[in-house]
């Protein structure tokens, strides 16, 4: 039908005109079946169903699930572990999102210019983004080791004593950020560097003209045009850091003392360690309502910062 | 005011004026590079001490100050790793488990993607705002339904897609609302006028899509396929929940569980990582362009 619109609109003589509507029900039906079905198993029926678990007490152990309103998001916030895991999170999110966004500005910066050997440059930061989570976890849990590790080594050149880093209940989460960041970078330079070269460069050279210094233009025209970048890696990276999992899992197992405990991990371990399925999907709910409320501000506060041309 | 005034005059003025105020004192090489190489050193650092200390003797790995460069090069630890883990048996699960993905995708979100884009049919428009939920709501919403589902099809209706199989990592992802999404966003774009022009020559829906719509679409086709693949490779939490037997493990759960056994065998663990780096380096380094171009194009097409 669609086709016939246009082709009509168009003055052309419409032969697909005549064709049936039918066939195209049957054939957008059949066209879409295969897909829906997957996702609607495994994608929308179990947003339904985990809500309805997420009122109810459902665990392994016994074969009833009673119906038990509010009392799993009501336990939440009895729940000193949650109440750890929510402020560990955010922790996480303020320190890794900024810190990577930093990182990925400064050096596709330094390499949106054409000199030598920029390509190793560039290949050396796009090669973090090959590199799985479980690789990056335990190259720095390598790294960091109290005991053998080269970055206590390192400090201890230049005077500092060594650090007890991932077994540190003050330090693990801090050594968290900083692997993440690293295997993030390639992919925020990435972002920047495309972004980077829709920058004009008439523009650029307009503000030189004019007299404004390096600095300068970069604040004013060079960082405006890049507001929409920037929007994009603080939704991604946030979205991202809300659900880190697999560098706690595989590195701190939560700990030292809860240290590392974030929302996820927890709902993990209350999920396939305990098998608290209820409770499990009462913090998940939770996870995805603080997803939402945070990436609906960065929105709204963006709208003030994020400049469009067109 | 300035920017928007000058780009007339720029042409003209800025070959004069602005190299000549700025080769006043200069490096025989640009100062980028004084950011650059240590930069990049730092980036690199991770990948080389990981090789470094995949060729160690246990006693070198384990003695502070740390061994920078070993005495001899103990590329024993590879055969070691493997003796003790099936890193073999977990690159092939990974490669059939991307690949089987990538490809379902290709084609299911392909066939879903171009009706949504072209075709009016009963009940389209509330599918296509389910399919696009489902893109909003994080996976640990979804993810204890998806094992108990997973769980009973395996029990009920096919083995090869249950609980323990690698078939259980493929098939709940075989179509993504993102690819779906993408692929229609792409689609229409095209110009109508070949799809009406084959359809008038007498070609089924089927036809069209396959000889006119895909070979137009190849970039953004190569980009869902570059993206599902990473996707695919690097997941950790799903197989996590839903595999548990070795043999059936893809390498990121196969190395963490290597791991868990061998945490204080470095020079072990670190051969074994550097065995499961590897091959994604590879592809990532020959398929580089279309990488970085997927990952650039998502960030282009969020802005």
């Amino acid at each position: 039908m669609t086709v016939s619109h246009i082709s009509a609109r168009r003055g052309r003589p419409g032969d697909v005109r005549r064709k049936v509507a039918d066939s195209e029900q049957f054939t957008g039906w059949a066209f879409v079946t295969p897909a829906v079905v997957i996702i609607g198993l495994f994608g929308a029926a179990p947003i339904v169903w985990s809500a309805l678990m997420s009122f109810q007490r459902s665990n392994l152990l016994s074969p009833s699930t009673p119906f038990i309103g509010l009392a799993n998001y009501r336990q939440m916030v009895h729940d000193p572990v949650v109440v750890q895991a929510i402020q560990h999170t955010l922790i996480y999110t303020a320190l890794f999102v900024p810190g990577t966004m930093i990182v990925g500005l400064f050096l596709a910066v330094a390499m949106n210019r054409k000199i030598r050997f920029i390509s190793v440059y560039r290949t050396a930061a796009y090669a973090t983004m090959a590199v799985s989570t479980i690789s990056e976890a335990i190259v720095f849990i390598w790294l960091f080791d109290p005991s053998y590790g080269v970055v206590n080594y390192f400090l201890s050149r230049i005077g500092v004593p060594p650090q007890q880093f991932l077994n540190s209940p003050s330090q693990a989460l801090y050594v968290i950020v900083l692997m993440t960041i690293w295997g993030w970078t390639g992919f925020a330079v990435v972002i920047y560097l495309a972004a980077l070269q829709g920058v004009p460069q008439t523009l650029l050279e307009a503000a030189a003209i004019d007299g404004a210094g390096p600095w300068r233009t970069f604040r004013r025209i060079t960082l405006p045009l890049l507001s929409p970048a920037s929007l994009f890696l603080a939704v991604w990276l946030t979205i991202n850091a809300l659900q880190l999992f697999d560098e706690v899992y595989l590195s701190t197992q939560g700990g030292p003392l809860n240290a590392t405990t974030v929302l996820v991990y927890y709902l993990y371990n209350q999920a396939f360690q305990q098998f608290n399925f209820g409770y499990a999907s009462a913090i998940a709910y939770f996870l995805f309502l603080v997803i939402i409320v945070i990436t609906v501000i960065q929105f709204r506060v963006a709208r003030r910062f994020t400049y469009y041309r067109s | 005011m300035t920017a928007t005034s000058a780009p007339a005059r720029s042409k003209v003025a800025a070959r004069g004026s602005v190299p000549a105020a700025r080769r006043r004192r200069r490096l025989p090489f640009s100062p980028w590079h004084l950011v650059l190489v240590p930069a990049t050193l730092v980036l690199l650092f991770p990948f080389a001490w990981l090789l470094i200390t995949s060729v160690e003797t246990p006693a070198e790995a384990l003695h502070f100050p740390p061994v920078l460069t070993p005495h001899v090069l103990r590329f024993a630890n590879y055969p070691d790793a493997l003796a003790s883990a099936p890193f073999g048996r977990f690159f092939t699960n990974s490669a059939i488990v991307a690949v089987a993905t990538v490809l379902s995708n290709l084609v299911l979100c392909s066939l879903a993607g171009y009706a949504f884009a072209r075709f009016r049919f009963l009940g389209r428009t509330a599918l296509f705002a389910v399919i696009m939920a489902t893109l909003m709501v994080p996976f640990q919403v979804t993810m204890i339904p998806q094992f108990i589902i997973t769980k009973w099809l395996g029990v009920h209706v096919l083995a090869a897609v249950g609980i323990d199989h690698i078939g259980a990592l493929i098939l709940p992802n075989a179509a993504t609302a993102f690819g779906i999404f993408f692929l229609r966003q792409f689609f229409r774009t095209l110009p109508l006028e070949y799809e009406e022009s084959a359809r008038v020559d007498g070609a089924s829906r089927l036809t069209v899509l396959i000889r006119i719509v895909l070979p137009l679409a190849t970039p953004a086709l190569a980009t869902l396929a570059a993206l599902t693949f990473l996707d695919s490779w690097n997941n950790f939490l799903w197989p996590l929940i839903a595999i548990t037997s070795t043999n059936q493990m893809t390498l990121p759960l196969g190395l963490a569980t290597f791991q868990g056994a061998h945490s204080t065998e470095w020079t072990l663990l670190m051969a074994g990582n550097v065995m499961s780096l590897v091959p994604m380096l590879a592809i990532f380094f020959l398929a580089q362009r279309y990488f970085i171009r997927s990952v650039a194009a998502t960030g282009l097409a969020g802005t």
